[in-house]
């Protein structure tokens, strides 16, 4: 659906050239919600603006469909762009314009005939749950009502593609779990797909079927979510792995623990959450496990949970314990504290 | 006291209500077309700025140039100045048809000014928005541009209307007339005080008059 081949970036101020993104590649699949996390200043803002060219890139090339928009004459690129819907931290809505009118000027600046546009606009503010608020302004809407006019525009029209640019940044908590209800539900029952950028890992656990990491203008990991959880490769992983999953244990317990036994992480997806594992062990081997901290989240297709165990017993039945577990499923690992000389 | 009143518009009320007209057609046509030449040239100056979507090195530079150049000629000396381009496009060089030329010559540049840091003001992140949907430049001009800085706008033009209605008592300079004029001519360099301060009085409600209605329509067209 959309492809990035080799993007460069490079920005040129007075003092230096900034390279914002370094030979990016990325390929999102039709039908799928991507989600690409990074720190700020990761580039990730810079590469979602690549997908519909309002930011040109220095080398590499862009395309949706598999036409080729870094080619594109700009009138092109205008119809091109009317297949791609965006919406923005900051809304960016009309002020002087009520919710109505800001989902129909642009239908009719796009030539919808004038018939379609009154059905159209009633048709989204509908499906984002705002058919209320038809002649209210912007200034008189909250900012999660303001996001749904923008994504009721942008799916105003009927894109194939929803840019979402740090949409929920600027929500709280209780909004922002609503506008990404709504972005899932676009996704599954209108089939468009989705690339979003985020520094926020609750928006790509609840939503995503798949994520990249980015850093320093690169992609520097890539691949299921569930994979990105279970097991994250990189530091910048790991780190938004564990603003999820808080497991760090006091390092002094971890030493007086090591004493009498094994500390391990036991990662469950799906199916094998449901089991119980451990109570399995107990009665198996001769080892007295206890928890010293757990989780579980709920992913777009699975849920998913973490437990640091303390496996009180002997070498040989540890190691045979966690052989066991491995059988049923559950992914074993040797604790040890996840990006601890990061996590501030 | 009454029958003062009575004379003083027995002799007057002719001088001042020709005064009257006289302002608003100098004021109402060099307005109009102050705005249709300063409207586009303040568009054109904010668009070709830097990073702007006509960014233009040059044409900005020579705009503001040209714009700077014209705004530190007082309007007294310009009225002379450009006698002959006066002569040139109005065909004369009195009369209200010779001032117009001036006044528009004095208030377009301002008027681009002015609209400059109202298109200044929208949010560059909505254009954005309609750049992402596909929509041409033109069209954001106007359904964006122009409609989100439309408060702000008119605050602007209420500024020069009344900045037009202090030029044009230099216009009687040309005899083009107006209440400016009549103010200088009996009050000030025939002793008439009465005509002065009846003259000053109606400058202050006509001054009044279009700020007041410059903010309401500004603060009803505003919808933040």
């Amino acid at each position: 659906m959309i492809e990035f081949k080799n993007i460069t970036k490079v920005f040129h101020t007075k003092s230096k050239d900034t390279k914002a993104l370094d030979d990016v590649s990325l390929h999102v699949k039709k039908g799928t919600i991507f989600g690409v996390i990074g720190y700020s200043g990761a580039g990730k803002s810079t590469l979602i603006r690549m997908a519909n060219l309002l930011e040109k890139p220095t080398k590499g090339q862009v395309f949706l469909n598999g036409k080729e928009l870094t080619k594109m004459s700009r009138g092109d690129l205008n119809i091109a762009r009317q297949k791609m819907g965006m919406i923005f931290q900051s809304f960016n809505l009309l002020k002087t314009g009520t919710v109505y009118e800001n989902i129909a000027i642009p239908l009719k600046l796009t030539g919808v005939p004038k018939k379609e546009i009154k059905e159209r606009v009633n048709k989204y503010l509908e499906i984002v749950g705002l058919l209320d608020k038809t002649n209210a302004y912007p200034a008189q809407l909250s900012g999660g009502q303001k996001q749904r006019v923008a994504i009721a525009r942008a799916l105003a029209h009927e894109p194939e593609v929803l840019l979402c640019d740090e949409a929920t940044s600027a929500l709280d908590p209780d909004t922002t779990e609503s506008i990404l209800a709504l972005l899932s539900k676009i996704n599954s029952e209108l089939g468009i797909t989705i690339l979003l950028i985020t520094h926020e890992m609750n928006v790509v656990q609840s939503i995503c079927h798949e994520v990249a990491v980015m850093e320093n203008g690169r992609i520097v990991e890539q691949g299921k979510v569930i994979d990105l959880f279970s097991q994250p490769k990189t530091e910048t992983a790991k780190r938004f792995v564990q603003s999820i999953f808080n497991d760090k244990i006091p390092e002094e317990l971890v030493e007086n623990l090591k004493n009498s036994g094994q500390i391990v992480t036991l990662s469950f997806i799906g199916q094998s959450s449901g089991k119980p594992a451990l109570a399995m062990v107990t009665k198996q081997f001769d080892i007295f496990p206890s928890i010293l901290s757990g989780n579980i989240a709920q992913l777009k297709d699975e849920p998913y949970g973490r437990l640091v165990v303390h496996l009180e017993g002997s070498a040989s039945e540890a190691e045979k314990a966690m052989n066991y577990l491995t059988e049923l499923g559950v992914i074993v690992e040797k604790y040890q504290n996840r990006g601890e000389s990061h996590v501030g | 006291m009454l029958a003062s009143i009575t004379a003083f518009f027995d002799n007057w009320s002719l001088e001042i209500w020709e005064a009257v007209i006289q302002t608003f057609q100098m004021v109402g046509i060099a307005l109009a077309i102050s705005i249709l030449i300063g409207l586009p040239l303040g568009v054109l100056l904010t668009l070709s700025g830097p990073g702007k979507a006509l960014e233009n090195k040059v044409l900005n530079h020579g705009l503001n140039l040209i714009i700077n150049v014209i705004r530190s000629i007082p309007f007294i000396i310009l009225l002379f100045f450009i006698l002959p381009f006066t002569k040139m496009i109005a065909g004369t060089t009195i009369g209200v048809g010779g001032a117009i030329v001036p006044l528009v010559v004095y208030t377009a540049p301002y008027i681009a000014r002015l609209m400059e840091s109202s298109l200044l003001e929208v949010d560059r992140g909505v254009i954005e928005a309609y750049e992402a949907m596909g929509i041409k430049t033109r069209h954001i001009i106007w359904h964006v541009l122009i409609r989100e800085s439309r408060s702000s706008i008119i605050l602007g033009l209420t500024i020069s209307t009344i900045g037009l209605i202090g030029a044009t008592a230099m216009a009687g300079l040309v005899g083009a007339g107006g209440l400016g004029d009549l103010a200088y001519r009996y009050g000030h360099l025939r002793y008439e005080v009465d005509v002065m301060y009846v003259t000053v009085f109606i400058l202050i409600i006509l001054v009044q008059g279009i700020q007041t209605f410059g903010n309401r329509l500004s603060a009803r067209l505003k919808k933040d």
